[in-house]
């Protein structure tokens, strides 16, 4: 028989304001087993636990169950608490009564048998409860960062820094992302490639960081301290260990029609291309949907003159398998595509460009050597449109419906550059709301009104239409001045929304981590522990888990990687008690619970077992690795025969648990 | 047909390729034909009987042989839907398929002798196959029924006449059958309503006694020990609780099957009262077809079924949430 106490926590108004806690500690006292019944003002305050340790103490309890907040809030502190006064931290069983009921209930008197409700069910299941005894597990000190952009890079670095070894995973050949795109960075105006390339190269030296460019995670498995990868080193078809970067070949390519990517295909590179000068690493990478070689068979110019004989048309993808201790995604952003967006008429003229490809056409390694000149006509541009908000805070058919961060900055950005090179063009920036929260932002955004004169109006473009002379007439709304305007540019800008990476869905579900409506990856929680995924062991870096600028990446960044040290640091990790076991006279065998298991913690073994009439038999059953099992409880649901079972959460205590509240 | 399978069960007994012959012998009465383990050649001689009354499932006696600590090799012959049934028992490793040789029976259609019965044929003493009509034997002479009449609902709406394991074949392979109409009365009860539906199954399994045959005939419930045996599991008690909780017997039952179930209709087919169990398991079938895509258990040993496995095309959980409240 146990011996329970219960502890009923008012949290301020928080549960008291809704349940009537007294009520409650009152009812839940009448149970069967509950020795004591108690309420208190905040019971994860010291006194509060103190209140708890002495009742272990003065009634010799065996159980104890907190009505208090969500068991991810205090249930820790509620089992140390227990564990100081000798009860078995697993004896601690927490009934959610504010999030799950005095938060979402208006009437006291629901609110209050609910209440009760939630206690009887956490009384019914720690009658069932056993004392567990936590493992350790060893940590692989080595972290993987997935994307090579500013945020992987600067998490890499910092890591590495700190002794530990980092493999980062770029899946394009070369590491730097975005930012190698970008002109020059607000609000400092710091040419974006002058800050980054350092780092890139930085990266390249350190002896503590692997770079595995044009590669990309194929499979996850193991546990925070102990993940297992498989990296698919895609077919670049040049030896990385033998090219020196050249560029021969890149200039003898008879196949010069391909798209630049680099460049969003404003120019064209040749079939083996080097991305941009800077790249890292510098190795050449044919691209197997334009090589002639590839394709036909019938060229081998780049074999010719490759002096290291680096070109290698039989390169297949190589799988190489890893284990690290730490996983951070810093996947990135993508902006989204504007071609639905008629009304702005993207498909339709040349000379309407995305933010990104007017980046690169004041870049000095774009496709106009940094001149800004009009797609179309190759002539300088007079009056440009810069339209604000495309695809963000939109309606979620047509858009998305959060502010993509950045782009209120940078467009300032480019309105004051564009004014300072070329005074003679007219600049006007419609928008909904201007939002320059940033260290120096809203001085850097009044200048470019203020001293550089861009015509900034609130009001959002109705429709940009191309006319016979070239040039574009956009119609918009000036609703300070409440009037229609009509303007003829000769380039329009779209400052478009900004999106997760596409490789980022599937990552989530190979690293069982959890993402939002929008493909964000989430965070553990949103204030307290915000580079950290609510997957033990899986950290966020950068605009994968939502919108940010430079600055604000590095600082994510840098926190993700003081994450991973403090992970790294310790030789072992506690494991959790909770994990799977299997019975294995009843287990028979069908292999269902090892189909269902996402952590690969089941396997088989034949084992012999003496039957009832004392013959041997050998059969096959279950068997788990308590180190890999994460405690999920897929494998118990699965199991027909009722094997399988999760210690801490056991098949006949949820029973109990939904007979108590159903009685 | 009976006697090229006696031959070849006689021959592959006494050259030594298999020590067992798993086929059909008559029960109590002549049209009930059981399962049978067979190891001389008199045996077969004198008992082995295959007619349209051989509806019975004998993949699972495969699995009760082996379980007895002997590597024996074992004669099986199967019907194609037998068939499913031994695959799925082979991917659950039910069954060691090295030690198996199997026979391939063609099958078009078995009998069920309720409906004769119900036809006012009395006396039976035995069948024959007729193009469209069954010839059935009684103690008062020959009567023939039309295929038709006769033939057993499940084999009516037969899914697949395909033998999709064998050694070699007696009797010809036939193909799937496309549109097998099986899923008719699953949608009839669909569009019923949601109190309609429990009131047809409350009045269904209300005549339930629980003599377990159809757990015991199932060549899907291959558990060690049955949770509803197990005082451990915590809900050995529950059936027998009150009249829904034993309703629900066939409802964890169905869960317990479901995506491994080929709906070989031997639970339907042994239930004494006459409880249409097979509808539970086939809307388990019509749900996962329209969720997760066409999947038959037991077309293969590879294949993990739907249920166990995850693809990015999966239905997304509200899609199920949606059903719930049609």
């Amino acid at each position: 028989m146990q011996r329970i106490g219960v502890f009923v926590c008012h949290c301020g108004t928080n549960i008291a304001g809704t349940v009537d806690v007294k009520a409650v500690a009152e009812a839940l006292g009448r149970e069967p087993s509950v020795v004591t019944s108690v309420d208190y003002q905040y019971m994860c305050s010291e006194s509060g636990q103190n209140l708890i340790k002495d009742a272990i103490r003065d009634y010799k309890l065996t159980g104890v169950v907190v009505c208090s907040c969500s068991p991810r809030m205090h249930e820790n502190t509620f089992r140390k608490a227990a564990a100081a006064a000798g009860l078995n931290p697993y004896m601690v069983e927490i009934a959610n009564i504010r999030e799950q009921c005095s938060w979402i209930h208006k009437d006291v008197a629901e609110a209050t048998e609910k209440a009760i409700i939630l206690g009887r069910a956490a009384i019914a299941k720690v009658q069932l409860n056993a004392p567990l005894v936590a493992g350790e597990s060893p940590v692989i000190k080595r972290a993987l960062v997935i994307g090579g952009g500013i945020a992987g890079i600067q998490t890499a670095l910092d890591i590495a820094d700190a002794g530990f070894e980092v493999d980062i995973v770029e899946k394009q050949p070369t590491i730097g992302g975005k930012m190698t795109q970008l002109d020059k960075t607000f609000p400092t105006l710091d040419c974006a490639a002058c800050i980054l390339t350092p780092k890139m190269v930085e990266c390249a030296q350190n002896e503590l960081i692997n770079i595995y460019s044009y590669s990309e995670v194929d499979a996850v498995s193991g546990f925070v301290g102990n993940f297992s990868v498989k990296i698919r080193k895609k077919a670049r078809y040049v030896d990385e260990t033998k090219c020196t970067g050249c560029g021969l070949c890149t200039e003898k390519c008879p196949q010069k029609k391909v798209p630049n990517e680099f460049n969003l295909g404003m120019d064209n590179r040749r079939a083996v291309y080097i991305p941009f000068a800077q790249a890292v690493p510098k190795v050449a990478t044919i691209d197997a949907d334009y090589c002639t070689m590839l394709k036909t068979g019938k060229c081998g110019v780049c074999s010719k003159v490759c002096t290291a004989g680096a070109i290698n048309y039989k390169q297949t993808d190589e799988i190489v398998e890893r284990q690290y201790g730490a996983i951070v995604v810093a996947t990135g952003f993508n902006p989204i595509k504007v071609d639905k967006y008629d009304e702005y008429a993207y498909g339709q003229s040349k000379d309407v460009i995305t933010s990104l490809e007017f980046e690169r056409l004041t870049n000095a390694a774009g496709p106009t050597s940094g001149k800004l000149l009009r797609p179309s006509d190759g002539k300088h541009p007079h009056k440009i449109v810069f339209i604000q908000c495309v695809g963000s805070r939109c309606t979620p058919e047509k858009g998305k419906s959060y502010c993509s961060k950045i782009c209120c900055m940078y467009t300032a950005k480019h309105a004051m550059l564009t004014r300072e090179k070329y005074p003679d063009t007219e600049v006007y920036v419609f928008y909904i709301d201007v939002r320059t929260p940033g260290k120096n932002f809203d001085e850097f955004y009044r200048r470019a009104t203020e001293e550089y004169g861009v015509h900034y109006i609130k009001g959002m473009v109705g429709k940009v239409s191309p006319k016979a002379d070239g040039t574009l007439e956009v119609q918009a709304s000036d609703l300070i001045m409440n009037e229609q305007l009509r303007i003829d540019a000769d380039l329009v800008v779209l400052a478009a929304a900004i999106e997760p990476d596409k490789s980022a869905r599937p990552l989530a579900t190979m690293l069982t981590a959890s993402m939002d409506t929008n493909d964000f990856f989430t965070e553990a929680h949103p204030k307290l522990r915000p580079v950290e995924s609510p997957t033990a062991g899986i950290f966020l870096s950068g605009a994968c888990q939502g919108p940010k600028d430079i600055p604000e990446t590095v600082s994510q960044a840098g926190a993700a990687a003081a994450k991973v040290i403090g992970l790294l640091a310790k030789n072992k990790l506690t494991c959790n008690p909770c994990v799977a076991h299997s019975d294995e006279l009843l287990c028979n065998g069908c292999s269902q619970c090892a189909n269902v298991c996402p952590y690969g913690a089941i396997t088989y073994i034949e084992k012999e077992f003496v039957m009832p009439d004392r013959s041997k038999k050998i059969r096959r059953v279950a068997s788990v690795n308590p180190a890999v099992c994460q405690g999920c409880g897929a494998c118990t649901v699965t199991c027909p025969s009722g094997a399988m079972d999760l210690h801490g959460f056991s098949n006949r205590q949820i029973m109990a648990e939904v007979d108590a509240i159903c009685k | 047909m009976q006697e090229v399978m006696k031959k070849r069960a006689i021959e592959l007994l006494s050259d030594g390729t298999v020590a067992k012959v798993i086929g059909w012998m008559p029960g109590e009465f002549s049209y009930d034909m059981t399962p049978a383990v067979f190891t001389t050649a008199e045996e077969i001689e004198s008992n082995f009987v295959y007619n349209d009354f051989c509806g019975a499932n004998v993949s699972k006696y495969v699995m009760r042989e082996q379980k007895k600590a002997s590597d024996a090799k074992i004669l099986v012959f199967l019907k194609p839907c037998d068939t499913y049934s031994f695959n799925q028992l082979t991917a659950e490793h039910k069954i060691v398929r090295e030690n198996v040789y199997v026979i391939g029976v063609g099958c078009d259609g078995m009998a069920d002798v309720e409906k004769i019965k119900a036809a006012g044929i009395e006396g039976i003493t035995g069948i024959e196959s007729d193009g469209d009509k069954f010839i059935v034997k009684t103690v008062y002479g020959d009567e023939t029924i039309a295929r038709a009449d006769a033939l057993a609902e499940r084999c009516a709406a037969c899914k697949s006449k395909k033998l999709t394991v064998y050694d070699e074949i007696i009797g010809e392979d036939g193909e799937v059958v496309e549109n097998s109409g099986r899923f008719d009365l699953v949608a009839k009860l669909e569009a019923m309503s949601a109190d309609e539906r429990f009131e047809f199954w409350r009045n269904e399994l209300s005549r339930c006694i629980r003599c377990n045959a159809c757990r015991n005939v199932c060549p899907a419930c291959t558990c060690e020990q049955c949770v509803f045996d197990n005082p451990k599991s915590g809900i050995d008690q529950k059936a027998a609780a009150d009249s829904f909780e034993e309703n629900m017997f066939h409802i964890i039952r169905a869960f317990h099957v479901a995506g491994r179930c080929t709906d070989c209709g031997e639970c339907s087919r042994v239930c004494p009262q006459h409880i249409p169990l097979h509808l539970l398991n086939r809307k388990f079938i019509k749900d996962i077809n329209e969720l997760y895509g066409d999947y038959q258990a037991g077309d293969d040993t590879e294949s993990k079924h739907p249920l166990t496995s995850f693809t990015y095309d999966d239905a997304e959980p509200s899609v199920i949430h949606e059903r719930g409240n049609e």
